[in-house]
């Protein structure tokens, strides 16, 4: 389904991701961990078309996308979202999953000033998805609160529900437990595996080993932009490399 | 028609508002909105006194030279703006904040100043290909075309405003008015829901463009004359103060700031010189203590809470002080 083939980018003197080759199969749940600065948001927002590689191919089913633009991405079928929460803060709940499905909307501006039959059909389902939504993901007490004054684990679970919105066939979460306590976080592995019964493939970014247990069929770990292990969750887990990356090594021992 | 607006007149007639002045705030409240638009969706543009002047040169040698209505002349210097506005908008729309309004400043100086040397370039132009000296005399330079009939009714205006207002209330209910909002609040996430923020924010351009050229239409058969300097740098921060007074939060906030900056002057007539002393520290009030603009439900509630704090603080200290 997601298929990177050698995927670089550097900023500057700073290689970022060197020659990234990673896939996400249809309906699996993908995990990839790595350091701080390793370069796994740096991955995801080149998936998702808010940057481009400066070398290699990313394919879509069968689309290349590396030079896409991210509003082009989306309607293929990829929705995110982010480790620092990016919701649309004055508007309410409700609207920010409105928002959230614009590419399902055919009617146009025309249509909507005149009030035409097939705005008003278009606005009603689109008002019953984002209902389905609210109760889904537990926010309908919220639907017409400000995102910005929502407390933070509704911010995050919005974020999910509005990049489900979209309609996605594959799913980047970006650190979706960060700040969250291990209730919250099993929680939201629970919301992660009914994501993957709908059918959808997911790539998440995570730190929390008991989340990527929980929910992951294969992980990738990164360290400086390259991938240097690839395996179940258990395996990886036991793989050496891993634990040198996340606790450091002694000089001589890399070495060897 | 005529009975209704008999009526306000008289009604608004002792602040000082006559019909003439009613019509100026009508103009100003659609440069109003006109600014709003871009505003609305993040936009920081400074371009709307070019597109006022593209459409009220091209609305006066319509009507004038051409005897074309006004209806149609209205509505050929809104196309004309709207199409001036999308090789412009394509580059520059990709620049932001400060830097946007400095390339949308030079947007209206380019056009000022061709405006003002129109009939010289013309001439030349025509004097090389002719091969002898062609006069060519159309926009007069900075003298600008004088004696324009007066043909914008006060209905007219209203009528425009009043269509204008419906469709911002069914715009905002609309997809792609919603669009609008996520670009200001979050471009990359709006990007990333699927929507096409150089079309949108382009369109929106070109919306906004149309508006003010509409306000630049009906300003010159009202002024009755049209020159390059009165759309000036001054005249697009004036713009861009209805704006600010009125706030962005609601589309009746920069409908109401346009009224009322239009209108000051007039009904401060009584304080003299001191006029813009006035209209000056009104801004300033509104900027430091209703940052969102006089239509701001949220931004009134906040001030009122700031006071009431400040009160409760200074009786609590008076009575500490009276305790000790």
């Amino acid at each position: 389904m997601l298929e990177l083939k050698g995927v670089s980018r550097r900023f500057g003197g700073l290689q970022a991701l060197n020659s990234v080759d990673l896939s996400v199969p249809d309906g699996a749940t993908i995990g990839l961990i790595g350091p701080n600065g390793a370069g796994k948001t740096t991955l995801i927002n080149n998936i998702s078309g808010l940057d481009h590689p400066n070398s290699g191919t990313i394919a879509f089913n069968g689309h290349y996308i590396e030079k896409a633009p991210p509003h082009r991405i989306s309607q293929l079928g990829i929705a995110r979202t982010y480790q620092n929460i990016r919701l649309f803060g004055e508007m309410t709940t409700l609207q920010n999953l409105l928002v959230g499905q614009h590419t399902q909307g055919q009617a146009s501006l025309l249509e909507a000033i005149f009030f035409l039959p097939r705005y008003r059909r278009e606005e009603r389902q689109l008002m019953a998805r984002a209902e389905q939504l609210l109760t889904r993901f537990g926010l309908s007490a919220v639907a017409d609160v400000q995102a910005a004054n929502l407390p933070y684990g509704d911010q995050r679970r919005l974020e999910m529900a509005r990049a489900l919105a979209v309609n996605p066939r594959l799913i980047l979460l970006d650190e979706p437990t960060a700040g969250m306590n291990p209730t919250e976080t099993r929680e939201l592995g629970d919301q992660i595996l009914r994501l993957r019964d709908d059918g959808l493939a997911i790539l998440v970014i995570e730190h929390d080993m008991s989340l990527i247990h929980q929910v992951c069929d294969y992980v990738y770990v990164l360290n400086f932009g390259q991938i240097i292990a690839y395996g179940t969750p258990a395996e990886i887990r036991e793989n050496p490399i891993v634990v040198e990356a996340y606790l450091g090594a002694e000089e001589d021992e890399v070495k060897a | 028609m005529d009975a209704v607006i008999d009526f306000i007149i008289q009604i608004v007639s002792p602040l000082g508002i006559t019909e003439p002045v009613l019509q100026f705030m009508l103009v100003s409240a659609i440069l109003g909105v006109s600014i709003y638009l871009t505003l609305y969706t993040g936009m920081f543009t400074l371009a709307n006194a070019g597109f006022m002047a593209i459409g009220a040169y091209v609305g006066v040698v319509l009507t004038q030279e051409l005897d074309v209505s006004l209806g149609v002349a209205l509505i050929i210097g809104m196309v004309v703006a709207a199409v001036v506005a999308l090789p412009v908008g394509l580059p520059v729309l990709r620049l932001r904040d400060i830097y946007l309004a400095i390339a949308t400043i030079g947007f209206g100086e380019v056009v000022r100043i061709l405006a003002l040397n129109f009939d010289n370039l013309v001439s030349s132009i025509l004097t090389a290909m002719e091969g002898e000296r062609v006069r060519f005399s159309l926009l007069n330079g900075a003298r600008g075309i004088k004696g324009i009939e007066k043909l914008t009714e006060t209905w007219m205006l209203i009528l425009f405003l009043v269509v204008l207002m419906f469709l911002l209330m069914r715009l905002h209910r609309s997809r792609f008015g919603r669009a609008m909002a996520a670009i200001r609040q979050d471009e990359r996430a709006a990007a990333n829901m699927g929507i096409n923020v150089v079309y949108v924010k382009n369109v929106v351009f070109m919306l906004s463009a149309a508006l003010a050229a509409a306000a630049g239409v009906f300003n010159g058969h009202l002024t009755r004359i049209v020159t390059p300097n009165a759309f000036d740098f001054n005249q697009a921060v004036d713009i861009l103060a209805f704006a600010v007074l009125g706030g962005t939060s609601t589309w009746i906030g920069p409908i109401i700031g346009g009224m009322a900056l239009a209108a000051m002057p007039e009904v401060l007539r009584f304080l003299k010189e001191y006029r813009g002393v006035f209209n000056g520290l009104v801004l300033l009030l509104v900027i430091v203590y209703l940052p969102g603009g006089l239509i701001n439900p949220t931004g009134w509630r906040r001030a009122a809470r700031s006071l009431r704090e400040r009160f409760s603080r200074q009786s609590q200290e008076a009575a500490e002080d009276a305790g000790t």
